[in-house]
């Protein structure tokens, strides 16, 4: 036992400094996913047929591909084309993408639950369609999409691991680099495993008291 | 030397509108004069919503020219004085409009439905919007619900709510939806009476309804759609009472004689 309580010591700092990369990295990559979201699911419906193409197209490109590849494209690949980013930016960058189209269907399901009632009666009021979005239907579409948005903010923080293969420094890379100096793979992977849950517990916590916010407004 | 007769608020000429390859209005000229309530009625399908839609331009008309209080439309695209989305904006908050279906915002408060459009389409601040709001609710018997849900409210309230959150707008023009189709029976009575109060306060109504009493008693005016085009108008006790054409008999009595003791009769369908 003294010898995990050792390892706590000698292995701790550095775990929690992993672990502070991937919440800051998740946090980024979720805010600029809903970003990317928000846009190609208003672009969905846009009055412009090429500004819906491009949304279409983006949604089926990164449905259809590995997350995997996605990174290796903007990080090993982009370089070909003169475009040269920092692990940490190409990381952040890919994961947004990728989730941001996953965030882009779960936007499009609320916006179609929300009744076209709802943006008649703000129109007819004389609100323009843009005031109408901001205030009536994306505040009632936060309410409906946030155990969805939740589920995808957990995939995200967890999608983080993927980022080991492209030298980002977060808890999966920084493990497998103790692993490889002290040959216990068990272990670390189990204290990884570990953080990564209590990380996870963190996020849906705090999308349950947003969840409770809202029910009492309603 | 005759005298002329003032303005009409509103008037609208060749208003027509197609979906697709459906010809829904064809047509239709109307002169409102200020304080004048006109009821609408006909069979489904007749393009009386559709019609009331395009006065606030939320369906906009496909062509024909409207003037509001002073101000003309065209809304031929052709034309080239088609108006912008700013100057229906502007048109429309100058217009109330009442749903079917309420279409109260769920999120806000009773007292937030009604001082939202106010505040940021008028631009009047916080406290002079809740002081407006307070007295049409406080009119409507319903100020103390104004912290609540609208949701938890019935559908009466909400109507009654709807009504006010137009009102707030100081409105030149109402336009009523079908506002108690989609209210329990017991409920009408209370959304039908505060209409009626505004009428007789000279608020200029339009109204498409299925309520021939209420067409009867409060409006100055009633239309008959029947196809795209007004069938037939005219004072509701002639229109009502004493229509001309032979559709308008037929639509009469189908919703005012539906006596089903005749359903089936004959035809041994309860034997």
């Amino acid at each position: 036992m003294s010898g995990y309580l050792n390892d706590i010591q000698v292995y701790g700092p550095g775990f929690l400094t992993a672990a502070w990369t991937v919440l800051w990295l998740t946090l980024l990559t979720i805010v600029l996913s809903w970003v990317f979201g928000l846009a190609a699911a208003l672009g969905q419906r846009s009055d412009l047929a090429w500004v819906r193409a491009i949304a279409a197209f983006y949604v089926w490109f990164i449905r259809g591909t590995p997350a995997l590849i996605q990174i290796f494209i903007v990080y090993f690949g982009m370089p070909q084309l003169g475009i040269r980013l920092s692990p940490y930016t190409a990381g952040v960058l890919a994961l947004a993408i990728n989730s941001g189209a996953y965030v882009t269907e779960i936007i499009r399901s609320g916006l179609q639950a929300i009744p076209k009632g709802q943006m008649e009666s703000s129109l007819a009021l004389g609100f323009s369609q843009r005031a109408t979005m901001r205030t009536i239907i994306l505040p009632q579409v936060a309410r409906i999409i946030l155990p969805a948005i939740t589920n995808e903010a957990l995939s995200t923080l967890k999608n983080t691991s993927l980022l080991s293969t492209i030298t980002v420094v977060e808890l999966t890379l920084y493990a497998q680099t103790l692993i490889s100096a002290t040959f216990r793979p068990f272990d670390f992977y189990i204290a990884v495993a570990i953080i990564y849950l209590v990380l996870t517990t963190i996020l849906t916590q705090l999308a349950a008291f947003f969840e409770r916010r809202y029910a009492r407004l309603y | 030397m005759t005298e002329e007769a003032p303005a009409p608020l509103l008037k609208l000429r060749n208003i027509r509108k197609s979906f697709g390859d459906l010809e829904v209005l064809k047509g239709i000229d109307l002169d409102v004069a200020k304080g004048e309530v006109v009821s609408i009625i006909g069979a489904s399908g007749s393009g009386k919503s559709t019609f009331l839609r395009s006065i606030n331009a939320i369906e906009p008309a496909d062509g024909g020219t409207m003037d509001f209080d002073g101000q003309q439309f065209d809304f031929d695209r052709a034309s080239g004085l088609y108006p912008t989305a700013r100057q229906l904006q502007a048109l429309r908050a100058r217009i109330g409009m009442v749903f079917q279906s309420y279409n109260l915002w769920p999120h806000k408060t009773v007292l937030e439905n009604v001082i939202h459009a106010p505040m940021n389409v008028l631009g009047q601040s916080r406290a002079e919007a809740t002081e407006v709001a307070g007295a049409l609710l406080d009119r409507i018997g319903l100020y103390d619900k104004k912290d609540s849900s609208p949701q938890r409210l019935s559908g009466g309230q909400q109507q009654r709510v709807a009504i006010a959150r137009a009102l707030a707008m100081k409105p030149r023009l109402m336009l009523f939806d079908e506002v108690t189709s989609a209210l329990d029976p017991e409920l009408v009575h209370e959304v039908l009476m505060l209409m009626a109060s505004l009428a007789k306060e000279g608020m200029t109504m339009l109204l498409v309804t299925h309520e021939m009493s209420f067409a009867r008693d409060v409006s100055s005016r009633v239309l008959f759609f029947d196809r795209g085009v007004i069938g037939e108008e005219g004072a509701p006790s002639k229109v009502l009472r004493d229509p001309e054409s032979p559709r308008l008999r037929q639509f009469l009595h189908s919703i005012l004689h539906d006596d089903l003791s005749q359903a089936g009769a004959g035809k041994g369908l309860i034997q």
